[in-house]
């Protein structure tokens, strides 16, 4: 399996860390109530399909990367930076 | 007065050849940690370029030939063989923290082949090309400087283990070659 940094191109599976999915970065407000805490830190859909997942490019470059990858075909269609500013 | 000897990282581990690789370790004088504050990217490069004739190295590239600046990682460099001057930019001396092994040879990209999953073709990873990877268990830098020739750097509490995983490489490269004649 290879995953397109958007910095360092296309790379082997094993630098990177997975991390879950991108639900991660949508945390909800301090005051957003039990149940979006509950679903933003349990609640995951498991989809047959295309997923947004985070993965860490640990022995890269050291950015977090969003990976859009389809669980059916397993064909990854893209990747951005989590933090899209710096370079 | 207490005289103290300077060791280099591969101290007496190096140069070795096997086959048609050799080994031979790359000294660099002053080695500084670059990373830019937000938005000061530009300036930085700028600041550099003014001071060593070098700027900020884009991702996966190694630039200049006397003094170099390495990209190693998202929003950071490494400005090598020169001292660095007063940057927007975290900077952190890191001469003598780095073992810089270079692999010279016919087959020095199939012995780095055997230890890094990096594409090293000539038609992808070109000579000024630097990537941050896996060299075994460790993760360290593979910089192309010739045709033939990388230069792989690990922090240099590791210098002994980067010897040893390059050395059974290209070993075993070398055995399989003459097994096979």
């Amino acid at each position: 399996m290879r995953l397109p940094c958007p910095l360092c191109g296309e790379r082997d599976r094993r630098e990177f860390y997975y991390q879950g999915h991108a639900t991660m970065l949508d945390r909800p407000a301090r005051d957003a109530g039990i149940d979006a805490w509950d679903d933003y830190l349990h609640n995951r859909d498991n989809i047959a399909g295309e997923v947004e997942d985070l993965w860490h490019h640990e022995a890269g470059c050291g950015a977090w990367i969003k990976v859009t990858r389809n669980t059916v075909t397993h064909e990854v269609s893209g990747a951005k930076l989590v933090n899209g500013a710096r370079k | 007065m207490v005289k103290l000897i300077a060791n280099t990282p591969c101290g007496d581990l190096l140069p070795r050849a096997i086959g048609t690789v050799s080994l031979d370790e790359v000294i660099v004088d002053q080695i500084t940690f670059v990373a830019p504050f937000n938005g000061q990217q530009k300036a930085v490069s700028d600041a550099l370029k003014a001071a060593i004739g070098i700027g900020f190295p884009a991702p996966n590239r190694c630039i200049g030939t006397g003094p170099r600046a390495m990209w190693c990682g998202m929003g950071q460099a490494l400005v090598m063989g020169a001292s660095c001057p007063d940057l927007a930019a975290q900077c952190v001396d890191q001469s003598d923290a780095w073992a810089i092994v270079k692999v010279h040879g016919v087959d020095a990209a199939a012995v780095l082949a055997r230890l890094t999953p990096l594409d090293l073709r000539a038609s992808e990873f070109k000579r000024g090309h630097t990537a941050r990877t896996l060299i075994g268990h460790m993760t360290g830098g593979i910089t192309r400087s010739g045709a033939q020739s990388f230069e792989v750097m690990v922090m240099r509490s590791m210098a002994a283990t980067l010897v040893h995983e390059l050395t059974q490489a290209a070993e075993n490269m070398h055995g399989r070659e003459t097994s096979l004649r």
